[in-house]
């Protein structure tokens, strides 16, 4: 049992995060507060990802005459690129607040599905 | 020990984003959470991604963050109605147990003998410094195996800056 949580805690931690992120998008009435949460919830799963390329004694994978071992480099290449198209949506995903705010004058998701029922909104 | 230290931080730093009714406080938060996580990284030995979470994750996004808030609203005004809570509690409670009893098959946290670490990777640490004379391995997989996925990386970047000024440009309402 010990064993087991010495091997594996460092992923339920990260999992905590994932989730702290998943709640902000499910149950936040505010957008920018969604947005929030989905970049918490991306950051903990590179974290996640990052994790899995950890070798024990292993030195980053630069190649060095004193290395023992060298971290696994695949999972930081594919999160370089992962960091980088993260970036991407968010900027898509808040240029599509202000334009919804230009709109409905609100950024409350409760306001606008409101303005949308009584036919008034865009 | 400070892996530890680290961790909580990220996590307190997490839940307080989320918390707080001031939108630039939480962006602040959120930049700070980005910089712990790029001294977790470098911890973890993966520096490269470490410098681009720290200018990309901390710097770009922040900015993207204020320069949204300082156009919008920055109080949160309502908030999330009882009936939106509980559903969000119970699903992020089945998704965590979900994932957790995922990771019981998965093997430890940094065992060398992990499948993720035999395959292809080896590969790569054995070979790619001769083949591409570039003693980064991060860069010689980014740049030279995967070009591909890198160029499609800028298209997608492309795409959104193109995405972005379509949505803003026009008249303001």
């Amino acid at each position: 049992m010990i064993e087991l949580i010495l091997g594996k805690y460092n992923y339920w931690i990260y999992i905590t995060l994932m989730m702290i992120g998943f709640y902000a998008m499910i149950s936040k009435n505010n957008l920018i507060k969604k947005i929030i949460g989905m970049n918490i919830f991306q950051t903990a799963v590179f974290l996640f990802y990052i994790s899995i390329g950890k070798v024990s004694g292993g030195t980053a994978p630069i190649v060095w005459d004193g290395a023992v071992r060298y971290e696994n480099p695949l999972p930081h290449v594919l999160i370089l690129t992962a960091i980088v198209v993260s970036v991407s949506t968010t900027a898509v995903a808040f240029a599509l607040i202000i334009r919804i705010n230009r709109a409905y004058g609100t950024i409350e998701e409760d306001r606008i599905l409101e303005i949308n029922r009584q036919g008034t909104g865009e | 020990m400070i892996d530890l230290v680290m961790l909580f931080l990220l996590v307190v730093c997490a839940l307080v984003a989320i918390h707080i009714k001031d939108l630039l406080g939480s962006a602040v938060l959120l930049s700070a959470y980005s910089l712990i996580m790029a001294v977790v990284w470098t911890r973890l030995n993966a520096v490269d991604v470490a410098f681009t979470e720290a200018s990309v994750g901390a710097g770009i996004t922040t900015v993207l963050l204020i320069a949204a808030i300082s156009r919008t609203a920055r109080g949160e005004e309502l908030m999330p109605r009882a009936r939106h809570v509980l559903p969000g509690f119970v699903i992020i409670v089945v998704t965590a147990a979900v994932l957790i009893w995922g990771t019981l098959d998965m093997p430890d946290f940094a065992d060398p003998n992990a499948p993720a670490n035999l395959h292809v990777a080896p590969r790569y640490i054995e070979h790619s410094a001769e083949e591409t004379g570039v003693i980064n391995m991060v860069t010689a997989v980014l740049a030279s195996y995967r070009g591909y996925d890198t160029l499609g990386e800028t298209t997608v970047i492309f795409t959104a800056g193109l995405g972005v000024i379509l949505l803003l440009r026009g008249r303001k309402r």
